[in-house]
């Protein structure tokens, strides 16, 4: 039951959180509307109820389970990708590195920068 | 009996019980052994149960949209688990509400990063456009990068796949930047990777502690909602470029 009631407010929130995109054209996804929406109803609340908790934990604890079946779609591309395996390696390879680095990168100067405008 | 086997398995083969048993079993499979291996990150259990259910689907010949039919069931739950990102966050706001700016910016700066580095090296390596724009949304969480490919000329289906590979690189090569960086700070860690690899390099976060996965659950709803505002807008100005 209580799992249940914690899934429940989750798709709630989804559900608020694509029709407010929709009905505003919102070019933010409806899944993340609806997160900010629960994040700020926490904030105000103070606190997570037990079900929410719980659903939450068990949906996160196995996250990359969700991304599977969007995974096996390759089979639908195998053709593409295999004309194109290098650019696209190449470029996954990359950027991937890029990405983690330049975002690590910037987030430590500004957390510093930050740091010493507080001494300042 | 040979043919009443036959008909249990035309009937299991249209059936979307099929695909979702075997996406869950691929799964559990494949979580077992990256457990029994340690957690060694190169047996990152999308991949393997991935290769798994490839396999699965060539031997049979199952084609993927009567796949998908099945494994839909779990895809529909990218939504509330984006929602329930809510939760590790609110968990974090009190370190959140000092780190607002440099988290801010540092997500802003890596989701154009993704999109530029991949979408001008593919192009300059001879990749067609749409595949170079199906890839500028990779680092996205899917249903949104799906959302943004398709808004930008790319292929939805296709940039899917690319978000997947995205996650398991970034999960399996993140560590190693950040060693080689010397970044110790989870939080930092936390957002790299949710900014480079959205949920699959957020479960990876959670497993090495709760403060680096909440970062990098923040980082990637951040993430999907910087990059639905501004790619649409960058890949014009690079369409120009390449």
């Amino acid at each position: 039951m209580e799992f249940l009631t914690g899934m429940t407010i989750l798709v709630v929130y989804q559900l608020i959180g694509e029709v407010m995109a929709l009905l505003l054209r919102l070019p933010i996804p409806g899944p993340v509307i609806g997160m900010a929406l629960l994040f700020l109803t926490l904030l105000i609340r103070r606190g997570a109820p037990a079900p929410l908790d719980q659903a939450a934990g068990s949906l996160l604890g196995h996250l990359s389970l969700l991304f599977v079946p969007a995974g096996v779609g390759v089979l639908v591309h195998f053709h593409r990708i295999g004309d194109e395996w290098m650019p696209i390696g190449v470029a996954l390879v990359l950027s991937t590195l890029a990405t983690l680095a330049v975002t690590a990168l910037v987030m430590r100067v500004m957390m510093r920068l930050a740091a010493r405008g507080g001494e300042g | 009996m040979r043919a009443d086997l036959a008909d249990i398995w035309v009937y299991l083969s249209a059936s979307p019980l099929l695909g979702l048993a075997a996406t869950l079993l691929a799964y559990l499979a494949a979580w077992h052994l990256y457990r029994r291996a340690g957690a060694n990150p190169l047996l990152n259990p999308v991949a393997v149960a991935v290769g798994l259910l490839i396999v699965f689907l060539l031997v049979t010949g199952i084609p993927y949209g009567r796949y998908f039919e099945g494994a839909q069931f779990v895809h529909f739950l990218l939504g509330p688990a984006t929602v329930a990102l809510a939760v590790p966050l609110y968990r974090q706001s009190s370190r959140l509400r000092t780190l607002w700016l440099p988290v801010g910016v540092a997500v802003l700066a890596g989701a154009c990063t993704a999109a530029l580095s991949a979408a001008v090296t593919a192009r300059l390596l001879g990749a067609t456009p749409v595949t170079a724009l199906s890839l500028a949304p990779k680092s996205v969480t899917a249903p949104v990068a799906m959302g943004i490919s398709e808004r930008i000329g790319g292929l939805p289906s296709l940039t899917a796949v690319l978000v997947v590979m995205t996650g398991i690189l970034g999960a399996v090569l993140g560590a190693k930047v950040f060693d080689l960086l010397r970044i110790r700070d989870d939080g930092i860690r936390g957002v790299a990777m949710g900014t480079t690899s959205h949920g699959i390099g957020t479960a990876r976060a959670f497993q090495i502690s709760g403060e680096m996965g909440a970062f990098s659950g923040l980082a990637m709803a951040l993430t999907a909602l910087a990059s639905s505002l501004v790619l649409p807008w960058l890949m014009r100005f690079a369409a120009r470029l390449i």
